[in-house]
C-alpha cells in the first residue's frame, strides 16, 4: 500500500528547464521525509506539484489516499501548506488572519474563531493576537505561518524550507513546534537546505538534485555514506602538514584531503569529541603546532560531494529567485 | 493521534454556490480590513478625482462649448459624468496592485492550497473595490455639489445613474484584476492598471463633446463602452452635453452601458479565474 504521500515519475518543465526529472518519493503515514538539496534543485517544484498548485506533465501523485491530479480538491481539504514565504496578510493580525483561514476551510464562524484562539495559545503568540502580523518578528510570522497551515489538522503537511532565513533561536523554537506536531501523527514532508534540519526533524531523507531523487535514506545511513563527522586541522608550519596527515590517518575512517595553501587536513571519523582529545594529545607529542582543530558534521556540500563529486550548486530554476545568498555564493567558489 | 484527529478533515461541502458566496465574502472582509488599516490609500485615491474637478472646471471651465454655450457653469455640470465615470475605472489600478502583492507575498499560494471557491478571492477582491468606489463616489458627489454641480431629474434617475457607474467601476476591476494575475511586480500592476485607462477615458465624450472630433475619433469614441456610461448619466443627471451621435450605444446609453459592463464581467472574470488557477508567484 502506498504511504500517505506517494509520488512517481513526476516531471515538470518551465520552457527549457527541466525542473524535475522524474521524483519518485514514498512517505510511509506518521513520517516525516525530508527533502534535502540546494536551490534549484526541484524541492519547491515538488512540493508545489503535490500541494496542487502546480499541474506535473507526467507522473503520479497521492497524497492522503487521494490522487493529486484526478481530485486536487479533495486533496486540499486534506493538506496543510507552510510554503517558502511566510504567507499571512501583514495588516491583518494575527487572529484574523487564522480566522480566515478557518473560514476559507469552510469552518463556521465560531469554530474558526474558536480554532484560532487554540493555535494562537499553542503558538505562543496570543500575547500578539490583536496585532497586525507587520509588527511580528520574523520567527513569530512564521509560526503564524504554520498555525494557518494547522488550522483543520490535517493528516498531511508539507513544509517547504521553514526555517529559511531564520536566526538560530528562531530555528530551534521552530523545530520544537514542528517536532511536537509530528509526534501527534502527522506525516509531513519538509524541504530544507540544511542538513542539520533534516537531520534533526526527518525520520527520512531524499536528497535531491536536478530534479532527481539522487539518495535516500535515514540520516545514518546518509551520513555513513558521507563519513559521517569529520576532524579539521590546521597546523601552524607548512613541513608539518605530512606528519600531520599521517597522525589523522591512523584515526580517521577514510582518506584524508590536505588543502595545501590553507595548512588544512580534513578526514572523515566517527568517535566525536573524546577522538578530538585523541588527536590533539597525539599531534602534541609529535611536537606538531596547529592553529585550530575542530570537529565538522558533515554539511549539505560534503553529501553532495559524496554523492555527486559535485558541491551544491546555487541555481534559479526552482522559482525564479534565489533566497538564499550565501548558497549562491557556495555556488560560485566551486566554480573556480 | 491527538493533534492530528481532534479536528477532522473538513467534509466536502453541499452547495457549490453558496460556498462561492460566503468564500467570497469571506475575502471581501479581508480586503475592506485591510483598507481600513491603510488609510492613506483610500485618502490618495479620493484626492485624485477631486483635484481632477477643480482643475477641469476651473482651468478649462471658460474655454469649453457645450451645445453652443461656452458658460462655465455649464462645462462644470457636464463634466461630473466624465469625472465620476473616469473615478470609478481608475479602481482598476487598486484591484490589479492588491493581487500582484498577493501573488508576491505568497498569499495567493496559500488561498489556491485551500479547499475554497476558485474565483473567491478575485471576487472578494472586486467586491471590497466596489465598497471603496462607492464610498470614493460619495465623497466626490458632494465636492461637485459644492462647486455647483446639480441634477434636473427624479431621485430615482439619479440613483440608477450611480448604479451604472458602480457597475462600470466593477466591471473594470475584472480587468484590473486580470493585468494584475499577469505582471510581476505590484508596481507594474500599478502602472500597467492606470496606462490604458488614459487613452480609454479620453477617447469618449466624457471631457469634450465628441462631435467636435474628427470623424474616425469620434467613431471610437461613441462606441467606446466608457463614453456609453457617461452618456448615461448625463441623461439620468439632466446634464447638459448629451451627445446628438446617431450611433447605437448614444442613442441607447442606459442599455449600451448595462450591456457592456455585463459584457466585461463575464469576459474578464472568466479570463482572471483561469489565470488564477494556475498562476504562479
Amino acid at each position: 500500500m502506498p504511504g500517505a504521500i506517494y509520488a512517481e515519475g513526476l516531471v515538470k518543465t518551465f520552457g527549457d528547464v527541466r525542473a524535475l526529472d522524474g521524483v519518485d518519493l514514498d512517505v510511509p503515514e506518521g513520517t516525516v521525509l525530508g527533502l534535502l538539496g540546494p536551490n534549484g534543485a526541484g524541492k519547491t517544484t515538488t512540493v508545489r506539484c503535490l500541494t496542487t498548485l502546480l499541474r506535473p506533465d507526467s507522473g503520479t501523485a497521492v497524497v492522503a489516499g487521494i490522487d493529486v491530479l484526478k481530485h486536487p480538491d479533495a486533496v486540499r481539504r486534506s493538506v496543510g501548506l507552510s510554503g517558502q514565504f511566510a504567507a499571512v496578510d501583514e495588516y491583518l493580525t494575527g487572529r484574523e488572519n487564522l480566522q480566515m483561514v478557518g473560514q476559507l476551510y469552510q469552518m463556521k464562524a465560531k469554530a474558526a474563531k474558536a480554532r484560532a484562539d487554540e493555535l494562537l495559545e499553542q503558538f505562543n503568540l496570543a500575547d500578539a493576537a490583536d496585532r497586525t502580523t507587520k509588527t511580528y518578528s520574523g520567527g513569530m510570522r512564521r509560526r503564524l505561518d504554520l498555525a494557518a497551515a494547522l488550522v483543520v489538522s490535517p493528516p498531511v503537511m508539507f513544509m517547504d524550507e521553514p526555517t529559511t532565513g531564520l536566526d538560530p533561536r528562531n530555528r530551534q523554537q521552530l523545530w520544537e513546534v514542528i517536532k511536537q506536531l509530528v509526534s501527534g501523527g502527522t506525516t509531513l514532508l519538509l524541504t530544507t537546505q540544511y542538513l542539520e534540519e533534516a537531520d534533526h526533524l526527518a525520520h527520512d531523507i531524499a536528497v535531491v538534485d536536478h530534479g532527481r531523487v539522487i539518495a535516500r535514506g535515514t540520516s545514518d545511513q546518509l551520513k555513513a555514506r558521507t563519513g559521517g563527522e569529520r576532524v579539521e586541522v590546521v597546523v601552524h608550519e607548512r613541513e608539518h602538514i605530512r606528519a600531520a596527515a599521517e597522525v589523522l590517518q591512523g584515526f580517521g575512517k577514510g582518506d584524508t584531503t590536505i588543502e595545501d595553501h590553507m595548512r588544512k587536513l580534513t578526514v572523515p571519523v566517527t568517535g566525536g569529541a573524546k577522538l578530538l582529545a585523541e588527536i590533539i594529545r597525539e599531534l602534541d607529542s609529535r611536537g606538531i603546532e596547529i592553529d585550530d582543530i575542530g570537529l565538522r558534521r558533515p554539511t549539505l556540500d560534503d553529501v553532495f560531494l559524496s554523492l555527486t563529486g559535485h558541491l551544491a550548486e546555487a541555481k534559479d530554476e526552482d522559482t525564479g529567485e534565489t533566497q538564499d545568498p550565501k548558497n549562491r555564493k557556495r555556488g560560485k567558489e566551486t566554480a573556480k | 493521534m491527538t493533534a492530528a484527529t481532534d479536528a477532522a478533515p473538513v467534509a466536502a461541502p453541499t452547495n457549490a454556490i453558496s460556498q462561492s458566496v460566503r468564500d467570497s465574502l469571506v475575502v471581501a472582509k479581508r480586503n475592506l480590513i485591510r483598507m481600513s488599516r491603510i488609510p492613506e490609500m483610500v485618502i490618495f485615491g479620493l484626492i485624485q478625482p477631486i483635484m481632477f474637478v477643480v482643475l477641469f472646471s476651473y482651468v478649462f471651465g471658460g474655454s469649453m462649448n457645450i451645445g453652443g454655450s461656452t458658460d462655465p457653469d455649464k462645462y462644470r455640470e457636464f463634466l461630473m459624468a466624465g469625472i465620476f465615470a473616469q473615478t470609478v475605472t481608475f479602481a482598476t489600478a487598486g484591484a490589479g496592485a492588491g493581487i500582484a502583492d498577493d501573488m508576491h507575498k505568497g498569499l495567493i499560494d496559500r488561498f489556491r492550497s485551500l479547499p475554497m471557491a476558485r474565483g473567491a478571492v478575485l471576487t472578494g477582491r472586486t467586491l471590497a473595490d466596489l465598497v471603496q468606489t462607492a464610498l470614493t463616489l460619495f465623497v466626490l458627489a458632494v465636492v461637485a455639489l459644492l462647486v455647483g454641480w446639480r441634477t434636473h431629474t427624479s431621485f430615482g434617475e439619479v440613483l440608477a445613474a450611480f448604479g451604472l457607474l458602480l457597475l462600470l467601476g466593477y466591471a473594470f476591476t475584472w480587468i484590473g484584476a486580470l493585468i494584475g494575475l499577469s505582471v510581476r511586480t505590484p508596481e507594474a500592476a500599478t502602472s500597467g492598471g492606470l496606462i490604458w485607462l488614459f487613452p480609454v477615458t479620453f477617447v469618449s465624450n466624457a471631457f469634450v463633446d465628441s462631435s467636435q472630433m474628427t470623424p474616425w475619433l469620434r467613431h471610437i469614441a461613441d462606441w467606446n463602452p466608457f463614453s456609453a456610461t457617461v452618456q448615461a448619466c448625463r441623461e439620468l443627471f439632466g446634464n447638459p452635453g448629451v451627445s446628438p451621435s446617431d450611433a447605437w450605444p448614444m442613442q441607447h446609453p442606459v442599455w449600451a452601458s448595462l450591456i457592456y459592463s455585463v459584457l466585461i464581467v463575464v469576459v474578464f472574470r472568466t479570463l482572471a479565474v483561469r489565470k488564477y488557477r494556475s498562476a504562479t508567484a
